[in-house]
């Protein structure tokens, strides 16, 4: 929306013309009395814009929801569109960058709602529900994903079919790339399908996803583990390959534990209840770890049948990396939490486990002092670490950590070789993951072509303090409907519903537009010089200069902080 | 998009004499604001539409950020509209006079006469007397003058209209002092405020206590068909108070306070955030009167101390502390006083809590009418 | 028709048969009888559709009636001393807008001392006004310049104040020659103004003009009252037309062929001043009087024609400028080129009843080259000269006026 100030210039122009025509050269009304009366709007001929030494410019600022999100969403534009109920709109502006909008609105921790700007008005806008009404929406009428682009005549192998991968290949096929895809498991997914509880994400909603954009014509070869990458490459020739192959290695801890004791890790407990082959638990479990993997483990593990699932964590709960909104739903299904412990030691059906102190640096010392509690079967959720042996065979992919070294443009140390996702340090997040795809595939076009990709410049970021609240009407937030908690444990039903359309509107209504323009007319009306043209609905405003005294009453009554001062350049 | 125009909400009109308010609910971001691209054309202010018939137009010589300028614009468009561009203005002197006629050149749009700085009501007066000798009963006579011209100098003429019940809309400008000639004390400059005749020295620095007139209480007081206040903080408001005023005959007064970046010493962005801290302060209450008897205020949305509207102006500066003067909390106090007292006469605080419902935003499904969303 | 009639009457009959449409008065004595009868006839449904306001003040009144010419009504309104000078500002506004209101103006003294009786105070001060000042010798000459008041203001888009002298024009019955309405509106036409407030062709009335344009805009209204000069005579040859008597004009000579004296006079006076006349050729003495109808503008060529041939003129007026002397014999010493030998008398000041004794002793005074250049006629200088002595002998010997009053008192009471 940079409008064409230029109309507004012309228009007045042309209504001074007019009305210098009708005057006599004295500026009198013919007929009528020298000086004392005058023809109406003459002084359109006077242009003030000459006493401006600040001018107005429509700016877009970095709406604090974007800036937050992993997978690089313009939330504010697709809400934008959203709240004129133009939800096709909308889902095709979202899924410019995520393809997953129906599984985001599931399984994202929103990063966006932490950062958003109406959390200091009153609740931050549910931007992830509304995301979930356009995802469900979408797969509901069948819209399907944009045509790819003309033939690139380049082929990308992208291994591993989680988040990062899948992502990789939908923006690298829309780009006209051929692409391949090798998933070691028999479906797509990743940790989408082999972390994410089915209660968090009904399966037939990712299988939707998924398989639409497969069909977009992405070469998909399940069951297709690589092991040896080099072997691999000489195989068949590719012109770019992006590693994608996630993070399933559970990390252990060492636990004095007897032969009877039942130790097993989160990943293959909740894979197994995927899979249909659950693990046998007991009655009684204790989920070690503090993150959203113990989470849901713990109530993984209450639907399977456990009655006194419990979480044992080394600090408090404010220190835990797990997100809240999961932890409440535990809570709230009959899960325990149990601060400042660690496991010592498991046997005879009982966790020995020592009382912890969190020392200055937050950090948990031990005390000494044990306590014991009956346990039937002890799940591990330490973390995970990815399985990188399918490069021993490419010694100058560089490895750090147990993760895959890239630069800022996502390539490895190998040319051609691009890497993302868990596999990658960083937050192993499906969000994040969906967002290393999307990059990884820009940076893969870019070097293709033999070029730099050149990102646009951040716009400066659209902070609180840019807004003038007062415009916004108060408006509560629309919290999703939640199955009964005690409706929850007893099957792996879908525990958040969506929002009813109604509801998703509003929700989208609430939208404070941080940094960009609503087209609310504020900067029309407001301005006491009516230098500020109005060009129609979607065209914006536009400023004229020659009559626009630069006083900044539009930039300071603009709700949404579209608008800056600059200094004038004379 | 334009199937879900008028999905935002549903605008609630209140009849001629009801309440000078028309409460428009939405459950839509920018209630508030000038227009919004999701709300029907008519449920948006008259200043949001491109055919407005800006009265006062651009090339005029106002300061920048002049209150009155815009506040003049808003009271007439909305009469225009009203009568359907049928509006003969007559004008005090005034700044408002001064900076929208200076030969050869003029800024309004609508036929215009200026006489004398205290005659405006009296030769509406005259206008409207001869519209109806001359059987245009179709055109309606709107005066308007500053504080200056209508608590002071043009007071007798005002009052004698109102008394007569003459067929005029009379608005103030309300910018508590003389702006055009300087900065001087008018009736209608606040206690505590520097101006060229009050300055800030002495023991009791500014304008006076215990002075100055209550031009709205005033006007009530001759039992006119209605009396209204309104700033340019708050449009909706202020129009709705124009069409209301423009639905009724005789005589009826409409005092709009419009900030003077000048005289008040504020940053010319400030005016309409200065306008919208006096009401929400308490200091200067919004409402509407019937036949001489309140019947309804604007409520105050989020209440801030006087302070956080004095600390705004040059004109109070001597009333806070710094580095050479130690600042007088006493006078602050008494200011506060009065808003406190303004809030109490006028009930400008909402019952309990009652956030949502004041702006009519409740969530859809909560039974409330007009939450509808298009199919 | 003839009828017998308080002047006032006449007057309120003469401006309702122009059609006034909006009549707007603050009373004021001796003004008040013609705005009564106005509102009458208004409230009675008589001037329909009419609007008569009864205003807050006479800046009110002259307000009202400037909204309402603007707006392209016919407007009237009537005052008198004080009230002129309360809606001065007005007056002068009025004229500057260029808008056809016309006023009476019943002449009356301006205080303090406060006086309700006739001079010709209040219209002196408003001579720079821009109006076109009228002054009415007889009732019947008062209601003949009512109804060109109207024609003449509309035509040259300026206001027009007719003057009457208080009491004794305004509360004298004297038989009167009303037209008849047929008769008038067949002389004044309809209302078409030069400039009107109106929606469908808005214009703005009443900008600033700086000193770019301020004197051109003078001058043009300089010239808009020399101008008036000529149209005052046609307004005055139709005037004969329609209804067949002599009522307007500049200039009216009485018996100025072959006079050594003439003498210059405007208002009720000019009656008394002919009938001296008269005395005088009776005993042989060469005099004549010229009135003046029209004061502003100026008829400096017609009267300086009028009394060409005279050796001596005498300017009888009913004010002066304090410190100066005649105001009218300053304006005729004007149009007299600057001549020398034009004298002033200065007469009947807040009411003081002007003598045709008196006025004989002037013109004989006048014809025997011994009348000073300027005379206050009949004046007390005993109760004068007494109050100058106190007031040299202290310098705070109180009022004036009431040190008079009271100096007038004793000497009736005769001494204790």
């Amino acid at each position: 929306m940079t409008g064409r100030p230029e109309a507004a210039t012309e228009a007045a122009t042309e209504a001074a013309t007019a009305v210098a025509e009708q005057v006599t050269p004295d500026g009198a009304a013919p007929g009528e009395p020298f000086a004392v009366t005058l023809e109406v709007g003459s002084s359109l001929a006077n242009h003030t814009g000459s006493w401006r030494v600040e001018r107005p410019v429509y700016v877009h600022r970095l709406p604090p929801c974007n800036d937050a999100c992993p997978a690089g969403e313009d939330a504010q534009g697709w809400l934008y569109r959203a709240e004129e109920g133009d939800y096709e709109g909308a889902w095709r502006h979202l899924v410019e960058e995520n393809p997953f909008p129906a599984v985001m609105g599931r399984v994202c921790y929103r990063p966006c709602e932490t950062a958003c700007n109406r959390g200091e008005l009153d609740e931050a806008v549910g931007i992830n529900a509304v995301e979930r009404f356009l995802g469900d929406e979408a797969l509901r009428r069948g819209w399907r994903l944009p045509d790819p682009a003309e033939p690139s005549g380049r082929h990308v192998l992208v291994i591993g079919g989680g988040p990062a991968g899948l992502s990789a290949a939908y923006h690298l096929r829309r780009a006209g790339h051929q692409v391949t895809l090798r998933e070691a498991q028999g479906a797509l997914g990743g940790m989408m399908r082999y972390g994410i509880p089915l209660y968090r994400l009904p399966r037939d909603v990712l299988d939707d996803e998924v398989q639409r954009l497969v069909e977009l014509g992405i070469e998909v070869e399940l069951h297709h583990r690589v092991n040896d990458l080099a072997a691999e490459l000489d195989e068949r020739s590719f012109d770019a390959t992006f590693l994608a192959v996630g993070a399933q290695l559970a990390k252990r801890a060492y636990v004095p534990a007897g032969d009877s004791a039942r130790v097993l890790d989160a990943l293959s407990l909740l894979s197994g209840a995927e899979q249909g082959t659950p693990p046998v638990l007991g009655r009684r479990v204790a989920v070690y770890g503090g993150g959203d993997t113990a989470i849901d483990a713990a109530r993984t593990a209450r639907r399977l049948g456990v009655t006194e699932p419990v979480v044992v964590y080394r600090r408090t709960r404010d220190r835990m990396p797990a997100h809240d909104v999961e932890v409440g739903e535990a809570v709230e299904e009959g899960i325990r939490l149990r601060w400042l412990s660690t496991v010592a030691g498991f046997e005879g059906g009982e966790l020995v486990l020592e009382e912890m102190v969190l020392d200055e640096d937050g950090l948990p010392q031990p005390t000494g002092r044990t306590e014991r509690l009956e346990a039937d079967a002890l799940v591990l959720a330490l973390g995970e670490e990815a399985d990188l042996s399918l490069l021993a065979s490419l010694p100058d992919v560089e490895v750090r950590d147990d993760t895959v070294v890239v630069g800022s443009g996502a390539q490895t140390t190998h040319p051609g070789i691009f890497a993302g996702g868990d596999a990658v340090a960083g937050d192993r997040t499906v969000t994040t993951a969906v967002g290393h795809g999307k990059h990884a595939a820009g940076q893969i076009g870019a070097w293709l072509a033999g070029r730099d990709l050149v990102l646009p410049a951040r716009h400066e970021l659209a902070t609180f303090d840019h807004l003038n609240t007062w415009y916004y009407a108060d408006a509560p937030k629309q919290e999703r409907p939640r199955l009964e908690a005690a409706r929850r444990t007893s099957g792996f039903s879908e525990v958040v519903f969506g929002l009813a359309e109604d509801n998703a509107l509003f929700e989208a209504r609430r939208c404070l537009s941080c940094g960009n323009c609503f087209e609310c007319d504020n900067c029309f009306g407001v301005c006491p010089d009516n230098a500020v043209a109005k060009l129609g609905p979607g065209n914006g405003y536009a400023f004229d200069l020659d009559y626009c005294k630069g006083c900044g009453i539009c930039a300071a009554e603009c709700p949404c902080g579209a608008i800056a001062m600059e200094p004038e350049r004379r | 998009m334009d199937e879900h125009g008028d999905a935002a909400g549903t605008a609630v009109r209140t009849g001629p004499g009801d309440s000078g308010r028309t409460p428009v609910k939405y459950y839509q971001v920018g209630s508030f604001a000038v227009g919004n691209r999701l709300v029907a054309l008519e449920q948006r202010t008259v200043q949001a539409d491109p055919e407005r018939s800006n009265a006062l137009t651009s090339g005029h010589r106002a300061c920048q950020g002049c209150g009155e300028a815009l506040g003049a614009r808003y009271v007439l468009d909305a009469a225009m509209r009203a009568t359907g561009g049928k509006v003969v203005a007559v004008n005090a002197t005034g700044c408002l006079e001064v900076f929208t006629t200076p030969y050869p050149e003029t800024s309004w749009q609508l036929p215009w006469l200026h006489s004398l700085f205290g005659n405006a009501a009296a030769v509406a007066t005259g206008v409207a007397a001869a519209l109806a000798a001359t059987g245009r009963d179709d055109v309606r006579v709107v005066a308007q003058a500053g504080d200056g011209g209508t608590v002071d100098i043009g007071l007798a003429c005002l009052s004698g209209m109102f008394e007569r019940d003459d067929d005029v809309l009379f608005v103030c400008y309300d910018n508590q002092a003389y702006m055009n000639t300087g900065v001087q004390r008018s009736a209608a400059t606040p206690p505590g405020a520097r101006t060229a005749t009050t300055e800030a020295v002495g023991p009791d620095p500014g304008a006076p206590f215990g002075q100055g007139k209550d031009l709205p209480r005033v006007a009530m007081a001759h039992d006119i068909p209605y009396v209204a206040t309104a700033t340019v903080a708050d449009l909706f408001d202020l129009e709705a108070k124009v069409e209301t005023a423009m639905a009724v005959h005789g005589a009826r007064y409409l005092h709009v306070l419009v900030p003077c970046p000048l005289g008040w010493q504020t940053a010319s962005a400030d005016t309409v955030r200065v306008a919208r801290l006096a009401t929400e302060s308490g200091l200067f209450p919004v409402f509407a009167a019937v036949d001489g008897q309140v019947t309804s205020a604007s409520r105050i949305r989020h209440r801030v101390p006087v302070e956080a509207y004095l600390r705004q102006q040059g004109r109070y500066r001597h009333l806070f502390p710094s580095e050479d003067r130690p600042g007088r909390p006493d006078v602050v106090a008494r200011i506060q006083a009065q808003a406190d007292a303004n809030i109490a006469r006028y009930g400008l605080l909402a019952d309990g809590d009652g956030d949502g419902d004041e702006d009519g935003t409740r969530p859809p499904g909560s039974g409330v009418a007009g939450s509808g969303v298009a199919p | 028709m003839l009828r017998q009639l308080e002047g006032s009457r006449a007057i309120a009959e003469a401006v309702a048969r122009c059609r006034p449409q909006v009549v707007c008065a603050y009373p004021i004595t001796p003004q008040t009888h013609i705005v009564e009868a106005l509102g009458a006839m208004v409230k009675a449904g008589e001037l329909a559709p009419c609007r008569f306001v009864n205003v807050e003040s006479e800046f009110a009144a002259m307000s009202v009636a400037i909204g309402a010419s603007a707006t392209g009504a016919r407007a009237y309104t009537a005052t008198a001393s004080q009230g002129l000078l309360y809606m001065a500002e007005a007056v002068f506004n009025a004229a500057g807008l260029g808008l056809p209101v016309v006023m009476t103006l019943a002449n009356r003294a301006i205080g303090a001392p406060i006086n309700i009786w006739n001079d010709h105070s209040d219209a002196m001060a408003v001579r720079d006004a821009g109006w076109v000042q009228l002054f009415a010798e007889s009732n019947q000459a008062a209601v003949d310049l009512h109804l060109q008041a109207f024609r003449l203001a509309e035509s040259l888009s300026l206001p027009v104040m007719v003057c009457v002298d208080g009491f004794v024009l305004t509360h004298a019955f004297e038989r009167v020659d009303l037209p008849t309405a047929e008769q008038v509106d067949a002389f004044v036409p309809p209302f078409v103004p030069r400039q009107v407030l109106d929606p469908d062709h808005p214009v703005s009335i009443g900008a600033m003009v700086g000193p770019e344009a301020f004197e051109e805009v003078r001058y043009l209204g300089h010239v808009k009252q020399l101008r008036a000069l000529e149209e005052i005579e046609v307004v005055a040859a139709a005037f004969v037309d329609h209804f067949g008597r002599q009522g307007g004009g500049l200039v009216q000579p009485y018996r100025t062929e072959d006079a050594d004296v003439v003498i210059v006079a405007m208002g009720s006076v000019l009656g008394t001043l002919e009938d001296a006349v008269d005395a005088a050729r009776d005993r042989g003495r060469r005099v004549g009087v010229v009135g003046l109808t029209t004061f502003r503008p100026f008829p400096a060529d017609a009267l300086a024609g009028a009394v060409s041939g005279a050796r001596s003129v005498v300017v009888v007026e009913k004010a002066f400028s304090t410190g100066l002397g005649g105001v009218l014999a300053t304006d005729v010493t004007l149009a007299l080129g600057g001549r020398t030998g034009v004298a002033t008398v200065v007469a009947g000041l807040g009411g003081r009843p002007i003598t045709q004794a008196s006025l004989t002793g002037v013109l004989e005074r006048a014809c025997d080259g011994t009348l000073e250049a300027l005379t206050f006629l009949d004046l007390d200088r005993a109760v004068v000269d007494r109050e100058l002595a106190r007031m040299d002998a202290s310098a705070r010997s109180g009022p004036s006026a009431e040190n008079i009053l009271r100096d007038r008192g004793e000497r009736a009471r005769g001494p204790r």
